[in-house]
């Protein structure tokens, strides 16, 4: 199958320190891919090139076929890309209802630009702005706080809404970056729960960096492992949880590394 | 739930009760008509403190709304006011657009300071444009409206109505821009502009608008103001009179549409009776007022409503 997304030999250097060193690679569609690795493996920095905020010193990311190395985030996200945050972006001072009309309002604007009065109907949501908002809100369990600012809800439900504002773009590939992290670990399979049942339904292609290996393997069908600015081992989740480089580098990694340590290394 | 949307209604109820006092009372004629005037410049002010920015220079475009309608009078003969009021708006759109290249790459303290460098820039040009009357200015022909005179003693109640639809009809369409999606960009925008980046709308495209849009009302703002007092001079483009809006803006709050019409007019009413008896100290008396609104109603003026509408239903 032709892969929705491609990279090629992606290299970044910060000062001395080389970020990602000849990354290679391709996803197909309607697939869920699970990167690992520890901190500074490149994981964060190979997610930051595809969506557009860091631009690869060399290397080739192309989506659908098409270059999308030297685009814009803002032109990234156009054509088909969306992605939620580790730290959770969103409009404190409004609502989590409003969160997602603003979200749906720039689709619709984007549908038809250069028309003074935008279309009623909200492309690939087939509804009215507030319907398929409310929609969106049900779909992520949302809607008890419908109407509670953004800016005072809980962690877990500050990432869910993350995401479900990424979703409501209508994204074909939807990158989340450390969708679990900050959260109570009884909490966390709740949530990817919650994502996957709502992401799957439309087909999405996932891409996902996660530092839980349960939940890694347990929601990918993929697993790309980092270390060191490389792609260290690819393929089933068994396969590259159980590689001895792996479990040498990147889960023993794992229970080496504090959490409070890990967030603040990485935030 | 959402709580019904009134905005028309109060427009309208406020519309025609404006009409009435300045029937009842055609001795506020002059300060109603002069506060729509502000009150226009600050509705697009507002819309720029929504999306989290401070213009200090609304002077620059509110200046340049009357020097374009005295000028038209002074050098063209063109006295028609609805063609005047048109100049005012367009004037400040294309100035706006032109500046807007630029301002919309900045934001905060820079944004600010910016467009305080740009009004204060037109400020010493009229000083020292001797054709413009320097520093005194110069006087703006009568104005007329379909031939027959407009405004000044006589035909004050003319002018003032025109200013009140005119102050309706921005008021209605900035209402309903808020609730486009651009519109509502604001908000997001002032919260969080990676998000509105990450989402797929252009940033600086969305301040541009709105940048532009504020210099309409701006250009607007100015020109019915040249036309109701009938005299233009530099300071219109002084620092002094921009933070005067930003002070309206302050006093109004950012709640609602009518709030800057009724925020102009309060400050109107305080400065004048402020200067009236206490000459030397007015600034003093209009700066309490301030004080006063920003510690007891942080929100400003408008949110007394919201106050007395919770305290209704509770």
């Amino acid at each position: 199958m032709t892969p929705i997304l491609d990279a090629q030999g992606l290299c970044k250097k910060f000062g001395a320190v080389t970020a990602a060193w000849g990354i290679s690679i391709a996803v197909e569609p309607d697939t869920v891919v699970g990167l690992i690795g520890t901190n500074g493996a490149g994981k964060t920095t190979f997610v930051n090139m595809v969506t557009g905020y860091l631009k690869p010193d060399t290397g080739i990311i192309s989506f659908k076929g098409r270059d999308v190395t030297a685009l814009h985030p803002r032109q990234i996200t156009q054509l088909g890309i969306c992605r939620s945050f580790q730290i959770p972006q969103l409009y404190d001072s409004l609502t989590v209802l409003e969160n997602v009309i603003v979200a749906l309002g720039i689709v619709l604007r984007n549908s038809k630009p250069w028309r003074l009065r935008t279309p009623k109907i909200v492309p690939g949501h087939g509804t009215t702005l507030t319907a398929a908002a409310e929609t969106m809100l049900a779909r992520f369990g949302l809607v008890q706080y419908r109407n509670s600012l953004a800016g005072v809800l809980p962690e877990g439900v500050r990432k869910l809404l993350d995401i479900a504002v990424a979703l409501a773009v209508k994204p074909e590939m939807l990158i989340l970056d450390e969708p679990t992290s900050g959260v109570s670990s009884d909490e966390k399979f709740g949530i990817m729960d919650t994502v996957m049942n709502a992401v799957r339904s439309e087909g999405v292609t996932v891409l996902f960096v996660e530092h839980d290996m349960e939940i890694v393997s347990r929601y990918s069908k993929r697993v790309i492992a980092f270390y060191e600015g490389r792609v260290l081992a690819d393929g089933a989740p068994a396969h590259v949880l159980g590689d001895a480089d792996v479990r040498k580098y990147v889960v023993g990694g794992q229970v080496a590394v504090r959490p409070e340590a890990e967030d603040i290394a990485s935030a | 739930m959402k709580r019904a949307d009134h905005t028309l209604l109060v427009l309208v109820v406020a519309l025609l009760a404006l009409l009435v006092i300045g029937l009842l009372l055609p001795k506020w004629l002059f300060l109603l008509t002069l506060s729509l005037g502000k009150g226009l410049v600050v509705l697009g002010l507002m819309l720029l403190l929504r999306t989290g920015l401070v213009s200090f220079g609304q002077g620059f475009f509110y200046c340049l709304g009357a020097y374009a309608v005295g000028s038209l009078g002074q050098f063209f003969g063109i006295r028609d006011v609805l063609l005047l009021l048109l100049t005012g708006v367009v004037i400040g759109t294309a100035a706006a657009f032109l500046l807007g290249l630029l301002m919309a790459k900045y934001r905060d303290i820079f944004f600010a300071m910016l467009s305080l460098a740009f009004s204060m820039i037109l400020y010493g040009l009229l000083v020292r444009t001797a054709a413009l009357g320097s520093t005194d200015g110069f006087n703006v022909a009568p104005p007329t409206l379909f031939r027959r005179p407009i405004g000044g003693e006589q035909h004050q109640f003319a002018l003032f109505a025109l200013a009140c639809v005119l102050a309706f009809v921005a008021a209605l369409v900035m209402h309903a821009y808020f609730e486009t999606p651009l519109g509502r960009l604001s908000p997001a925008i002032r919260d969080n502009e990676i998000r509105v980046e990450y989402m797929g709308a252009s940033v600086r495209h969305a301040i541009h608008v709105k940048y532009v849009i504020a210099g309409a009302l701006a250009g607007l703002g100015g020109a019915l103001t040249a036309i109701t007092v009938g005299h233009i001079d530099p300071d219109l483009a002084y620092w002094t009179t921009s933070g005067e809006f930003i002070f309206v803006a302050i006093l109004s709050g950012t709640g609602s549409v009518i709030a800057p019409f009724l925020g102009a007019f309060v400050f109107e009413i305080i400065r004048t009776y402020a200067y009236q008896y206490s000459p030397n100290t007015w600034q003093l008396v209009v700066g309490s007022a301030l004080l006063i609104v920003i510690v007891f109603l942080p929100a400003g003026l408008w949110s007394v409503f919201g106050h007395l509408r919770r305290r209704g239903s509770s």
